[in-house]
C-alpha cells in the first residue's frame, strides 16, 4: 500500500515536472496573448464625421453624421478632437417644425443635435478642397484650432462619411465630387507623413462599397453599406417633420452603438454583423486586407472612445518655485496707472463734425484701399 | 519635502509683494441682468446681459492670470491690439414699427466691427486673422469675411467705448447675411459666460426654447469704459448680450399670459455665486397707473423708474442675490396675468423706423429703395445712413435720389453760413452734396464692395425715400454657390440717429444704473442715440443651367454616333454573302441514322 503510494506520488511529482516547462511556455504565451490583446499602440483618438448634402429633403444625412456624433462624443471623444462637418443646416431651418432639434427616431424619441454641439465645417465651408486639407494637413496658417485633424502617428481616426454617391464618387453638396482615387491618395499622404496609427473608415451612401475598393495604404479598415450596384436606402418617414429621418445602415449602427460604453470589449466582428441584409436590404460590406491586427483583436473603442492609455514612470521631477518671476508678475498686475486727464467716451453722432470732415482724408481712403 | 515647500512658498507670499494680510479683492467682476418686456404687438422680449468688467491692462503681454473675464478673448485682445471688438449672430429680424426701439439691434446674420489701436501697422492682415480665429471660437463662417464684404465706414460706428482719438482707417466692418445661427453658436457662446449654464441667470438658456423665436440674437461687445466716475483709469468691459422675442400667441396657446416656465421651460434658483448683481427687470410700464389690467406674480420688492430711450418707464425688479425674493418657494418663476383685456389703443409707434426693398423686373437692373419714417409731429432730426452693396450689383450713382414729402431732399443743409463745397470723391451729383455730407466709393469687381454713406435730415412726420438703380453682373463659373437659385444676398442698411426724447434722460452714473441704460454713451440728454438695421435683401442674379455642359455632351455624342456613324458604316462597309451554317448536333446524329440507312442528309 505504502509502496503505491509512494509510487503514485512520485509519478505524479514526475509527471508535475515534466510538465513545468510547458505550464510556463503556455502561461506566457497567455501572457503575451494578454498583452497584445490591450495594447493596440494608439494614444488618442480623433473622428472626422462629414455629412455633404444640402437642401431639406436630405436631412437624413445630416441626423446621421449627428447621430456618430452624438456616440462618439459619448464614448469619450471630446469637442477638440472632433472635426464635424456639415453641409447644411437642418436643425434652424426654417422648415423645421421643431426648431434647435434633429431627431433620429420618429415619434421624436431621440434628439440627437443636444444642447452641446460644435459644428467645425458648415454650410459652404464643406467642400472637396477643404476636406483633403483637413485629411492631409495641408491647411492654411491662419485655421483655427479646432478645424485642424492635429493627429500624429500614435492616433487613430475614425472618418465617417454620408450623402448621395455612386460608383467610384461622392457627391459634395450636389456641386462637386470626390472619387474614390483621390481619396486613397489623401490617405496614402496621411501614411506617409504619419499622420494615422490605424484608421476606419465607415461610409453610408449608395455604391458605397465602391469607394474604399482603391486603398492601398496600411492599417485602413473599411465598411460600407451597400455594395457596388446596390442603393443604401432610408430608414423611416416622420409625418411631422415630413422627411425621412435616417439612412438604414446608421439607424442599425447608432442603435449598436448605444449598447457601448466606454469599458465594453465588443470587437469589430461584431460591427462587420450589424445590418444584415434583411434590415438593411442593401449589403453591407467591408475590407480589413489592409489591417494588421485581427479584426477580433479591436475593440470598438478603439475607434469610437478615446481611451486614455497611461505609462506610469517612477521617475521623480522637482519643481523649484522661481520666486522672482512670481513677485515681479504679481506687481506688474498691480500697478495701475493713473492718467492726468480724465477719458471720455466718444460722440456716436457728431452731426457737426461730420458735416465739416475733411474731404481730403475721405477721398484718400476711398482711393487707398487696396493700392493704387 | 512638499510640506517644506509649501511652508517656503507661503512664507514668500506674505513677505513678497507688500506683505499681504488678507486676500487681494477680485480685480474683476460680474454682473448679470434679464429684462422681461411685453411688445406693444402682445409678443414678449427678453434680453439677457452678461457683464464682466476687468481692471487691467490687457495691452501689456503678460498677464495670465484669468479669472471671470474668458481668456480666449483675452489673449484675443492683447495678440490683435484691439480696442473695441464687436460681434453678433442673430436669426430673424426686428420689426421695429410693431414691437417698438430695441435696445440693442443686430442684423441678419453675423456682423462683426473692431477697431484697432493706434500700434497696428497692417489693419488688413489683422483683421482676416481676427475674422478666422472669431470663426474657431463661435463655430460660425466668419473666415468668409474678406475684402469683398469690409468695408471702412467713414463717419458712423463710432467707439463705444473710451476714445482719444477716432481715425478711421482703423476700423472694419463686416456683414455676413446669409450666416445661420443655431446650437452650435449657442454652445460656445454659453461656454464664455463665467457661470457657464450651471447657475444664475444662464439656466434659462436652453437652445430648444430659445431658438423657437421670432427673433434670436447673441452678441459679444469688448470695450474699455471709465473705472470710476472721475474716469482717470481704464478698464475693460466684456458683454455678452443676447435677445429673444416669444410669439406669445405660440407659445403661450392664445393667451397673453407669460410666465418665466412657459417661455424658458425652466425657473431661477439661485444667482451665479460669482456674480456682484444678479436681478430681473420686468417692464410693467404701459399699464400705468391702475392695477386692474395686469398682475405680475410674485409681486416685486423694489420697482424701478427712469428715462429709457427717450420715455419714462417703470421696471418691476426681483434681486435673486436678495434671499427674501427666492426663499419661499425656492424658485422664482415671474408670472404676468392679464386681469382685463387691454383697451384696444393703436400700439405706440416708434418715432424712427425703417423699411427696404428691391424693385424692379427681369434679371438685369433693378432699383434698391430705402423708405425713412420719422413719425414725431414737429421735431426733424438727422439720420446717418450707410449702404454697403456687394459688387455684383453696379450702382448707378447718378440715379440716386432723396426725396421726402415728394420734394427733394438734399442731405442735411444745416449750417446757414455758405461755405465753399469741399471736393467730393469720383462723381457724386453735386445736387445733392451742397453743404451736407455724402460719402460714396464705388466698387471694385472682385475686390471690394460699394460703400455709400450720407447724413440725410428727416423732416418731421415724413416718409424719405432714398432710391438708386443698379444692374445685376454674370458670375463667373466658379463663383456661384452650391445653391446659386436660392438668390444673393445684400447686407442690410445701417441707421444710426439721434432720435429727439419725450422726456429728458438725466446722466447718471454707468455703474449704479442697470446694464441696458449703459449701453451706449449718453452725450444729450434731450436725444438718445439708436442704431436700427433694415431687413437684409436677396436678389437673383442671371444663374446659368449647370446642368448643361453634361447635356450638351450626351447630345452631342449621340448626334456623332447616330449620324455619322450610321454615314461612315455605310460608306466603308462591305457585304458579302455566307452559306449558311450546317445545323448542330441533332441533324448531325439525323445524318448519320439517315446514311445508315441510305437515305439522302437533310
Amino acid at each position: 500500500m505504502v509502496d503505491t503510494c509512494f509510487l503514485s506520488q512520485g509519478l505524479t511529482t514526475l509527471a508535475g515536472l515534466l510538465l513545468l516547462p510547458f505550464g510556463s511556455l503556455a502561461a506566457s504565451q497567455i501572457e503575451d496573448q494578454a498583452e497584445q490583446f490591450f495594447r493596440s499602440g494608439h494614444t488618442n483618438n480623433w473622428a472626422v464625421l462629414v455629412c455633404t448634402s444640402r437642401f431639406w429633403f436630405n436631412y437624413r444625412h445630416v441626423a446621421n453624421t449627428l447621430s456618430v456624433y452624438r456616440s462618439v462624443k459619448r464614448l469619450g471623444i471630446p469637442d477638440s478632437h472632433i472635426v464635424l462637418m456639415l453641409a447644411d443646416d437642418m436643425a434652424c431651418n426654417p422648415r423645421n417644425p421643431k426648431p434647435a432639434t434633429v431627431y433620429s427616431h420618429k415619434n421624436m424619441e431621440l434628439n440627437v443635435y443636444g444642447d452641446d454641439v460644435e459644428v467645425d465645417y458648415r454650410s459652404y465651408e464643406v467642400t472637396v478642397e477643404n476636406f483633403l486639407r483637413v485629411l492631409t494637413g495641408r491647411i492654411p496658417s491662419s485655421t483655427p484650432r479646432s478645424k485642424r485633424l492635429l493627429s500624429d502617428d500614435r492616433s487613430n481616426i475614425l472618418i465617417y462619411m454620408t450623402g448621395h454617391g455612386g460608383n467610384g464618387f461622392l457627391k459634395f453638396q450636389d456641386s462637386e465630387e470626390i472619387t474614390n482615387i483621390e481619396l486613397a491618395d489623401a490617405f496614402e499622404q496621411m501614411w506617409q507623413k504619419r499622420r494615422y496609427n490605424e484608421l476606419l473608415f465607415i461610409i453610408d451612401t449608395c455604391q458605397g462599397a465602391s469607394m474604399y475598393e482603391r486603398f492601398y495604404s496600411p492599417n485602413i479598415m473599411a465598411l460600407a453599406s451597400s455594395q457596388v450596384g446596390e442603393d443604401s436606402l432610408s430608414h423611416q418617414p416622420d409625418p411631422a417633420v415630413g422627411v425621412h429621418l435616417m439612412d438604414r445602415y446608421t439607424f442599425y449602427v447608432l442603435e449598436f452603438l448605444e449598447e457601448i460604453n466606454p469599458a465594453s470589449q465588443t470587437n469589430m466582428n461584431d460591427l462587420f454583423q450589424v445590418c444584415p441584409k434583411s434590415l438593411c436590404v442593401s449589403t453591407p460590406g467591408h475590407r480589413t486586407d489592409l489591417f494588421q491586427r485581427d479584426p477580433k483583436n479591436v475593440l470598438i473603442t478603439d475607434f469610437f472612445g478615446s481611451v486614455r492609455k497611461v505609462e506610469i514612470t517612477t521617475e521623480t521631477l522637482s519643481l523649484q518655485p522661481d520666486s522672482g518671476v512670481i513677485e515681479s508678475s504679481y506687481k506688474k498686475d498691480q500697478m495701475v496707472e493713473e492718467l492726468m486727464e480724465p477719458l471720455k467716451y466718444a460722440e456716436q453722432l457728431p452731426v457737426a463734425q461730420i458735416i465739416h470732415q475733411d474731404f481730403k482724408d475721405a477721398f484718400l481712403l476711398s482711393s487707398g484701399f487696396h493700392g493704387c | 519635502m512638499a510640506a517644506a515647500v509649501r511652508i517656503f512658498l507661503l512664507v514668500l507670499l506674505l513677505l513678497g509683494p507688500g506683505g499681504w494680510g488678507q486676500a487681494e479683492p477680485p480685480r474683476d467682476s460680474l454682473r448679470e441682468e434679464l429684462v422681461i418686456t411685453p411688445l406693444p404687438s402682445g409678443d414678449v422680449a427678453a434680453t439677457f446681459q452678461f457683464r464682466t468688467r476687468w481692471d487691467s491692462e490687457l495691452q501689456r503681454e503678460w498677464v495670465s492670470h484669468y479669472r471671470l473675464f474668458p481668456k480666449a478673448l483675452g489673449q484675443l485682445i492683447s495678440k490683435y491690439s484691439l480696442r473695441e471688438l464687436h460681434l453678433s449672430l442673430t436669426q430673424g429680424f426686428w420689426r421695429t414699427r410693431y414691437w417698438g426701439t430695441p435696445f440693442l439691434q443686430a442684423p441678419s446674420g453675423a456682423e462683426l466691427w473692431a477697431w484697432f489701436q493706434e500700434t497696428v501697422t497692417d489693419v488688413d492682415e489683422s483683421w482676416k486673422e481676427l475674422s478666422n480665429v472669431l470663426s474657431g471660437i463661435f463655430c460660425a463662417s466668419l473666415n468668409f469675411i474678406d475684402s469683398t464684404n469690409t468695408v471702412t465706414p467713414t463717419a458712423s460706428f463710432k467707439p463705444l467705448g473710451l476714445a482719444n482719438g477716432t481715425d478711421h482707417s482703423f476700423l472694419r466692418y463686416a456683414v455676413l447675411p446669409r450666416e445661420v445661427v443655431c446650437t452650435e453658436n449657442l454652445t460656445p457662446w454659453k461656454k464664455l459666460l463665467p457661470c457657464s449654464s450651471k447657475a444664475g441667470l444662464s439656466v434659462l438658456l436652453k437652445a430648444d426654447r430659445l431658438f423657437h423665436t421670432s427673433y434670436h440674437s447673441q452678441a459679444v461687445h469688448i470695450r474699455p469704459v471709465c473705472r470710476n466716475a472721475r474716469c482717470t483709469s481704464v478698464s475693460w468691459e466684456l458683454r455678452q448680450t443676447l435677445s429673444v422675442v416669444f410669439d406669445a400667441f405660440v407659445t403661450g396657446q392664445g393667451k397673453k399670459d407669460w410666465s418665466l416656465f412657459r417661455m424658458f421651460s425652466r425657473t431661477l434658483t439661485e444667482p451665479c455665486p460669482l456674480a456682484l448683481e444678479s436681478r430681473v427687470y420686468v417692464d410693467i410700464t404701459s399699464y400705468g397707473q391702475d392695477n386692474e389690467t395686469l398682475e405680475v406674480y410674485p409681486p416685486p420688492l423694489t420697482t424701478y423708474q427712469d428715462v429709457i430711450l427717450g420715455t419714462r418707464k417703470t421696471y418691476a425688479v426681483y434681486d435673486l442675490l436678495d434671499a427674501a425674493v427666492v426663499s419661499n418657494s425656492r424658485s422664482l418663476n415671474i408670472q404676468l396675468k392679464w386681469k382685463r383685456p387691454p383697451e384696444n389703443e393703436a400700439p405706440p409707434v416708434p418715432f424712427l423706423y425703417a423699411q427696404r426693398y428691391v424693385s424692379g423686373y427681369g434679371l438685369q437692373s433693378g432699383e434698391l429703395s430705402t423708405l425713412l419714417y420719422n413719425t414725431h409731429p414737429y421735431r426733424a432730426f438727422p439720420v446717418l445712413l450707410l449702404d454697403s452693396v456687394p459688387w455684383y450689383l453696379r450702382l448707378y450713382v447718378h440715379t440716386l435720389t432723396i426725396t421726402s414729402k415728394g420734394k427733394e431732399n438734399k442731405p442735411s443743409e444745416r449750417s446757414p453760413q455758405p461755405a465753399p463745397p469741399p471736393p467730393l470723391p469720383l462723381h457724386v451729383p453735386q445736387h445733392l452734396s451742397s453743404q451736407g455730407y455724402i460719402h460714396y466709393q464705388p466698387a471694385q469687381d472682385r475686390m471690394q464692395p460699394h460703400l455709400l454713406e450720407m447724413l440725410i435730415q428727416l423732416p418731421a412726420n415724413s416718409i424719405t425715400k432714398v432710391s438708386i438703380q443698379f444692374e445685376r453682373a454674370l458670375l463667373k463659373w466658379t463663383e456661384y454657390t452650391p445653391d446659386p437659385n436660392h438668390g444673393f444676398y445684400v447686407s442690410p442698411s445701417v441707421l444710426s440717429a439721434l432720435v429727439p426724447s419725450v422726456v429728458a434722460a438725466k446722466p447718471g452714473d454707468w455703474e449704479e444704473s442697470p446694464l441696458f441704460n449703459s449701453l451706449f454713451p449718453v452725450s444729450d440728454s434731450s436725444s438718445y442715440f439708436v442704431r436700427l438695421y433694415t431687413e437684409p435683401l436677396l436678389v437673383s442674379l442671371p444663374t446659368p443651367d449647370f446642368s448643361m455642359p453634361y447635356n450638351v455632351v450626351c447630345l452631342t455624342c449621340t448626334v456623332v454616333a447616330v449620324c455619322y456613324g450610321s454615314f461612315y458604316n455605310l460608306l466603308t462597309r462591305t457585304f458579302q454573302i455566307e452559306e449558311p451554317r450546317k445545323g448542330g448536333l441533332a441533324k448531325r446524329l439525323a445524318n448519320l441514322v439517315r446514311r445508315a440507312r441510305g437515305v439522302p442528309p437533310l
